[in-house]
C-alpha cells in the first residue's frame, strides 16, 4: 500500500517540479485536510499496535475490535495513517529533488569530459594507469570509456608490436591481467555501496513504528489531561453491558464491570435512572447531557452530570453507547443552594412589596379618613357660620314667609351639621382620639332630658316614656355627654321607625356581665380620676313598637352606611352611621349594645354600661360643664322621680304632615303629664306673647335647634338661654340679661366665677410653695388669662422657679402683703384691678409703709391691717410689667406708674430669664 | 399601624406645621409652646391648647350674646373679653386670631356695633380654623406617637 502510495505521489510531485523547497507548516495544512476527509483506510497494521496501559480498566482484546468496527475507531485510525504516509512522502519528494539535481550536474559534468577527451583522444596513446575511482558513477564511465579505450588502445597496442610475436603477447597480457584487477576492485566497491544502501533502506522503512510513538503520544496527552479529572468513561455495548470504562478512581476491579449492566454493578437509587436515559438514547439515537443524583451504597450520594451518545458502525447499526460522567455534587450543592437562596429573596421581595403594598393601602385608608375628617371640619366651620347667622337672622322682626324660608334653612343646615358631626365623631372614635371625661351626673335627668327633646321635635302620634328602676344610682359617674349621644340616637332611631305606639327607656342595675372582665384598663382610667368609689353595671333598653328589623339585616346594623334595606334607606333617610357611633362609643366606655327585634312588632335596643356611683362629697372640677342639665331641675323630688312620660296632643297637625299655620293652636305639640319645669315655663312664656302664628314658628326652630345642640352639646352647654334672650320675648331671662349686663361693668359675673375657683385653687398652691421655697427666689405673677398663666408658670418651671399666681390687681395687693416677693410680674390689662393701679398701690405702701391708699381703693381693710408689713416696707419690689404693646399699655405709662421694667408678651423664654437674671441676681 | 410610619408622620407635622406658619396662622410663640414641652410635662402644649379653645369658647360665646343683645351697649365688656382673647391668643402663638381679635378690639373701641358683629363673624372663623387646624396637628401627633411606640421583637 505504501509502495502504491509512493509512486502515485511521484507521479504528483513530478508535474510540480519547480516549487523546489516546501516550506515546513504546509503539513499541517495537509494534516488539516486529511482530518476532513474521513474515508475509512487499511487499518489492518494496527493489530500489531500494542496498547501499553496501566492504569484504566479496559478489554484490550475487545477495544482494537471495537475500533475497528466503529466509525469512530477506524476513522481515527485513519488519520493516524494517514499523518504518516503523508510525512513519508514529504521525505521522498526532498530525496527525489535532490537526486535530480546530482543527476543534472553529473550530467553536465560527463558531457565537459567528454569534450575534453575527445579533444585529446589521439595524442594520448598509453592506456590509462588512473587505478581508483571513487565514485561508482565514475568507475561506471572510466570502466566504458577504459574499455573503449582499451579497444582502441588494444587495437593501437596489437597494432604497434608485432603481431604474435612473445613481446606483443606479454604486454597484452600485463594489461588484460591489470584490467581484471581493475574490475574486481570495482566490483568490491559496488558490493560495499550496495550494503550501505540496504542499511539506510532498513532504517526508513518501518512506518509501524513511527505510529506507534504517535499514538503512544496521543494517549500519553489523554492521560495529562485526564488524569485527575473526575470523570468516567465509557462504552456500552447495545444491552446495556459495559466494554470499556475509564475511571480515574477505580473502587471496582476491571472484571466486577466489564460484562456487565449498571443495575447489576450498583445498587441504590438514581441507577435506575440512568439506565433508562442510556437506553432513551440509544433508542433515539441522539447524543443528550442529564444530571443524576446517585444513591448508592458504594460511593454514597453523588450527582453526576452524564452524556452519552450512541454508537454506530460501519453499517450504521447501532451498537452500543460512549457514556461520560463527570461528577458535579459540590456544583449542584452550590446550585442548589443558590436557587434556594434566589427563591427565599423572591419570596421575600414579593412578602416585601406586599407589606409595602399594604401598608400603602391602611396609609391610604387612614389618610382617606383623615380626609375625611378634616373636610368635615372645613364644612363644618362655614356651615356653622350658616346656621348660626341664619339663627340670628330668625331672631330679627321676619314676615311670616321669610320665618318660614329662614326655618327650613336652618333644619336643612341642621340636618347637615348632624350628619357631619356624626363622621366627625366616627372618625374621632375610630382614630382614638375621643377622650372619654368622667363626670358625675344623674341618669334620671339624663333620660328624661333626652326624652324632652325627642318630644319637643316629635311629629308623630307617639308617646314617648322612661322607666328608671329605684335602685339605679341618684348620681353615677360617667361620661354624660356621650351616654346622652348614644341615647339621643337610638330615641331618634327608635322614633323615626315607629309610626304608632310608643318608645321608650327603660333604666335597670343588673350585676357584671361576663364580657366585663376584659375592660379592665376602662376601670382604670376611671380610678386614676381619683374616684375609689364602687361600680355599678346599669343596663338600658330603649325599645319601641315599631316595623322591627328582619332577622338578616341585624348582622350589618351596626355597621357604617348600612340601613337595613335600600327601601328603608329612601323613605326614612339617613345617613346609617347613628348606630356604628352609638356602638363604638358604647364599646370605647367598655360596654355593649345590643339589639333584638320582631318585625312588625318593634326592636330594643340594649346597652349595658359600667359607671362609678359618685359619693355626694366628691368634689370635680368639672361640675360646671354640664350645670345646664344638673341645674335645670334643682327641685328635690325631681332626683328620684322614677317614670316619666310624654304625649303628643290629639290631632297634631304634624300628624298630617305639612307645617299648617293656625292660630288656634297650642305653641307645643307636647302634653306633659310629669313635672316638667322648664318646658312649663317655655309655655307660660311664650302663652303671655301676642301674635300666636309666629310663636309656633320661633319656638319650633328653636327646639329644634336645641335638639342639634344637644347632640354636640360639649360646645354649647347653654343653647336655649341665647335665642331667648335675642327673641326679647322671654322677660325673666331679660331680667336676668340686663342684670348680667349691670354686673359686667365691675368684671362680669361669668368671669368672676370662674377667677374665683382659680384663685382658690392658686391659694392652696401658694401655701403649699411657701412651706417647701424658702431658698429660692419668690416670683409672683399676675395674670388674669389662663393660658398665659400657663405658659408663664412652665417657662418658670424650665427655668428652675415657681411661682404664685395672683389673677388680678387686688389678689396681687393681697399677696404681696402677705408674704414677701423677690419679683413680681404684672399684667397691665386686668378685670377688677389692673396692673398699673395695683403697683400704684404697692408703691404707695412701700414709701409711706401703710395701706391706706388700698384701703381708699375699695380692698378689704380687715386683711390688710397687718403689723408685719411696716418691717418689709423698705425694701423696694421689683415690679416688671407685662404689655401686650397696646396703645393703652405704652412703657411710659407703665414707668410712670411705678414699674420698673416691661416685657412686651408674648412672653417668651429667652426674654423672661433676661429679666429674671436682671432683677434676682 | 406597623410603626413603618413615623418618618412619614413627621413629616406630614412639619409640613402641616410650616404650612400653618406660612399662612400666619401660627407664629414662633408655638414654638416657645413646644419648647416648654418635656418629659415632666409630655402633653404640655395639648394641654394649654385645649384649656385655650375652653376658653376662648366661652369667650366667644359671650362675646356672642353681648353683641346679640339689642339694647347691647357694653363695648368695654367686649374689650375685656377681647384682651382676654388677644392675651391668650398671643401666648400660644395664634397670629391670625390675635390680629383679627385686635381688629375687633379697634371696632369695639370706637363702639362700632357693625364693625363688631363683623369682627366676630372673621375671629370666629379664624377661631375655627385654628381649632381643626389644632385638631389636626394633635391627631397627627398622636398618630405618630402612636407609630413610634411600635416595637418588634429583634
Amino acid at each position: 500500500m505504501v509502495c502504491e502510495m509512493e509512486t502515485d505521489q511521484i507521479e504528483e510531485m513530478d508535474v510540480e517540479v519547480l516549487s523546489s523547497m516546501w516550506p515546513e507548516d504546509v503539513g499541517t495544512e495537509a494534516d488539516k485536510q486529511f482530518n476532513v476527509e474521513k474515508s475509512a483506510g487499511d487499518l489492518d497494521m494496527l493489530k500489531e499496535v500494542d496498547i501499553a496501559e496501566k492504569r484504566t480498566m479496559a478489554d484490550l482484546k475487545r477495544l482494537p475490535e471495537l475500533m475497528n468496527s466503529t466509525h469512530q475507531g477506524s476513522s481515527q485510525l485513519t488519520n493516524l495513517v494517514k499523518q504518516w504516509e503523508y510525512m513519508q512522502d514529504h521525505a521522498v519528494r526532498l530525496l527525489r529533488e535532490e537526486l535530480k539535481i546530482l543527476t543534472r550536474q553529473r550530467e553536465e559534468a560527463e558531457a565537459k569530459e567528454q569534450k575534453i577527451i575527445e579533444e585529446h583522444n589521439f595524442e594520448s596513446q598509453e592506456p590509462e594507469n588512473v587505478p581508483v575511482l571513487d565514485e561508482t558513477s565514475d568507475l561506471f564511465r572510466r570502466f566504458r570509456q577504459k574499455k573503449r579505450d582499451k579497444l582502441v588502445d588494444s587495437k593501437t597496442i596489437e597494432i604497434d608490436e608485432e603481431f604474435d610475436t612473445v613481446a606483443y603477447w606479454k604486454q597484452k597480457a600485463l594489461s588484460l591481467e591489470k584490467m581484471l584487477e581493475a574490475s574486481t576492485e570495482r566490483e568490491r566497491r559496488l558490493i560495499e555501496k550496495l550494503n550501505e544502501s540496504l542499511k539506510t533502506m532498513e532504517s526508513h522503512s518501518a512506518p509501524v513504528e513511527e505510529l506507534t510513538q504517535n499514538l503512544k503520544r496521543a494517549e500519553g496527552f489523554l492521560h495529562f489531561i485526564l488524569q485527575n479529572a473526575p470523570i468516567v468513561m465509557g462504552h456500552q455495548d447495545k444491552d446495556l453491558r459495559y466494554l470499556f470504562i475509564y475511571n480515574k478512581f477505580p473502587s471496582l476491579r476491571e472484571q466486577d464491570i466489564l460484562g456487565k449492566t449498571d443495575v447489576e454493578i450498583f445498587k441504590g437509587g438514581g441507577v435506575k435512572e440512568s439506565e433508562d436515559f442510556k437506553r432513551e438514547v440509544l433508542e433515539k439515537g441522539k447524543a443528550s447531557k442529564r444530571e443524576i443524583t446517585f444513591e448508592t451504597d458504594l460511593f454514597g450520594s453523588k450527582t453526576f452530570l452524564i452524556y452519552v451518545e450512541p454508537v454506530y458502525n460501519k453499517a450504521g447499526e447501532k451498537i452500543g453507547i460512549n457514556y461520560m460522567g463527570m461528577e458535579v455534587t459540590d456544583q449542584v450543592i452550590k446550585r442548589e443552594k443558590m436557587a434556594k437562596l434566589r427563591e427565599d429573596n423572591a419570596v421575600r421581595k414579593a412578602m416585601e412589596s406586599e407589606l409595602t403594598k399594604t401598608i400603602h393601602i391602611t396609609e391610604e385608608t387612614m389618610r382617606a379618613k383623615q380626609m375625611l375628617a378634616t373636610m368635615s371640619h372645613e364644612i363644618r366651620s362655614p356651615l356653622s357660620g350658616v346656621v348660626g347667622m341664619a339663627e340670628i337672622l330668625s331672631t330679627t322682626k321676619l314676615d311670616k314667609e321669610q320665618r318660614q324660608l329662614l326655618n327650613v334653612m336652618i333644619s336643612s343646615g341642621d340636618l347637615v351639621l348632624q350628619l357631619i358631626n356624626d363622621i366627625l365623631d366616627l372618625s374621632k372614635v375610630e382614630s382614638g382620639v375621643m377622650k372619654l371625661e368622667a363626670t358625675k351626673f344623674r341618669p334620671r335627668e339624663v333620660v328624661k332630658h333626652v326624652l324632652q327633646t325627642a318630644a319637643a321635635s316629635l311629629k308623630k302620634d307617639l308617646t314617648l316614656e322612661g322607666n328608671i328602676a329605684d335602685e339605679v344610682p341618684i348620681e353615677v359617674v360617667g361620661d354624660v355627654l356621650r351616654i346622652r349621644q348614644i341615647l339621643t340616637n337610638l330615641i331618634s332611631n327608635a322614633i323615626k321607625f315607629t309610626h304608632e305606639g310608643k318608645v321608650g327607656i327603660k333604666l335597670r342595675v343588673i350585676s357584671e356581665p361576663s364580657f366585663a372582665s376584659d375592660n379592665v384598663l376602662n376601670e382604670d382610667a376611671e380610678e386614676q380620676n381619683g374616684l375609689i368609689e364602687t361600680s355599678v353595671w346599669i343596663r338600658c333598653d330603649v325599645y319601641d313598637t315599631g316595623i322591627g328589623i328582619p332577622e338578616n339585616a341585624l348582622p350589618c346594623l351596626f355597621k357604617k352606611y348600612m340601613q337595613a334595606s335600600a327601601d328603608h334607606a329612601r323613605k326614612y333617610g339617613g345617613t346609617g352611621l347613628g348606630l356604628a357611633i352609638c356602638k363604638q362609643l358604647v364599646e370605647l366606655m367598655g360596654g355593649q349594645l345590643t339589639v333584638t327585634s320582631q318585625v312588625n312588632a318593634g326592636s330594643t335596643f340594649t346597652f349595658i354600661l359600667p359607671y362609678k356611683v359618685a359619693t355626694s362629697d366628691d368634689h370635680s372640677d368639672d361640675q360646671d360643664e354640664f350645670s345646664d342639665m344638673v341645674d335645670h331641675q334643682p327641685e328635690p323630688d325631681d332626683t328620684t322621680e322614677g317614670y316619666f312620660q310624654f304625649k303628643p296632643l290629639l290631632g297634631s297637625i304634624y300628624s298630617n304632615g305639612g307645617p299648617v299655620m293656625g292660630n288656634n293652636f297650642l305653641p307645643h305639640k307636647v302634653m306633659l303629664t310629669s313635672p316638667l319645669k322648664l318646658i312649663n315655663g317655655f309655655i307660660t312664656d311664650s302663652s303671655n306673647i301676642t301674635g300666636q302664628s309666629e310663636t309656633v314658628q320661633v319656638e319650633n326652630g328653636c327646639y329644634m335647634d336645641e335638639s342639634r345642640l344637644e347632640t354636640r352639646s360639649a360646645h354649647c352647654p347653654e343653647p336655649g338661654h341665647q335665642y331667648e334672650n335675642g327673641n326679647g320675648r322671654c322677660p325673666s331671662k331679660e331680667t336676668e340679661s340686663c342684670s348680667s349686663s349691670q354686673a359686667s361693668s365691675e368684671g362680669g359675673p361669668l368671669e368672676m366665677d370662674s377667677e374665683l375657683t382659680v384663685s382658690s385653687h392658686r391659694e392652696e398652691e401658694k401655701t403649699e410653695t411657701d412651706l417647701q421655697e424658702t431658698s429660692k427666689p419668690k416670683i409672683l405673677l399676675v395674670e388674669d388669662n389662663k393660658i398665659n398663666i400657663m405658659v408663664a408658670k412652665s417657662m418658670m418651671k424650665q427655668l428652675g422657679y415657681t411661682i404664685d399666681i395672683a389673677n388680678n390687681g387686688v389678689e396681687a395687693i393681697t399677696a404681696v402683703e402677705r408674704s414677701s416677693y423677690d419679683l413680681v410680674l404684672m399684667d397691665v390689662c386686668m378685670p377688677v384691678m389692673d396692673g398699673l393701679k395695683a403697683t400704684r398701690l404697692i408703691r404707695s405702701y412701700e414709701e409711706s409703709g401703710n395701706w391706706n391708699a388700698a384701703i381708699e381703693a375699695g380692698i378689704d381693710v380687715k386683711t390688710l391691717e397687718n403689723e408685719q408689713v411696716c418691717v418689709r416696707s423698705t425694701n423696694r419690689l421689683p415690679i416688671i410689667a407685662m404689655t401686650a404693646n397696646t396703645l393703652a399699655e405704652s412703657s411710659e405709662e407703665c414707668f410712670a406708674n411705678g414699674m420698673d421694667s416691661f416685657i412686651s408678651k408674648p412672653v417668651t423664654l429667652q426674654k423672661l430669664k433676661e429679666c429674671l437674671q436682671k432683677y434676682l441676681h | 399601624m406597623l410603626g413603618l410610619g413615623v418618618d412619614r408622620l413627621q413629616a406630614d407635622i412639619n409640613r402641616l406645621l410650616t404650612s400653618l406658619f406660612h399662612q400666619g396662622v401660627l407664629d414662633e410663640q408655638f414654638l416657645q409652646l413646644q419648647q416648654l414641652q418635656d418629659d415632666t410635662s409630655p402633653t404640655f402644649v395639648y394641654d394649654v391648647i385645649n384649656i385655650y379653645f375652653d376658653e376662648s369658647e366661652k369667650l366667644l360665646r359671650n362675646l356672642r350674646l353681648l353683641l346679640m343683645d339689642r339694647e347691647f351697649s357694653d363695648y368695654k365688656k367686649i374689650g375685656l373679653h377681647l384682651n382676654q382673647l388677644v392675651g391668650s391668643s398671643s401666648s400660644i402663638g395664634a397670629r391670625r386670631v390675635r390680629n383679627v381679635c385686635a381688629a375687633f378690639r379697634s371696632a369695639s373701641e370706637l363702639n362700632n356695633r357693625p364693625g363688631c358683629l363683623r369682627g366676630l363673624e372673621v375671629v370666629e372663623h379664624e377661631y375655627h380654623y385654628l381649632k381643626n387646624m389644632m385638631h389636626e396637628l394633635f391627631q397627627l401627633e398622636q398618630q405618630r406617637l402612636l407609630a413610634a411606640g411600635v416595637r418588634y421583637p429583634v
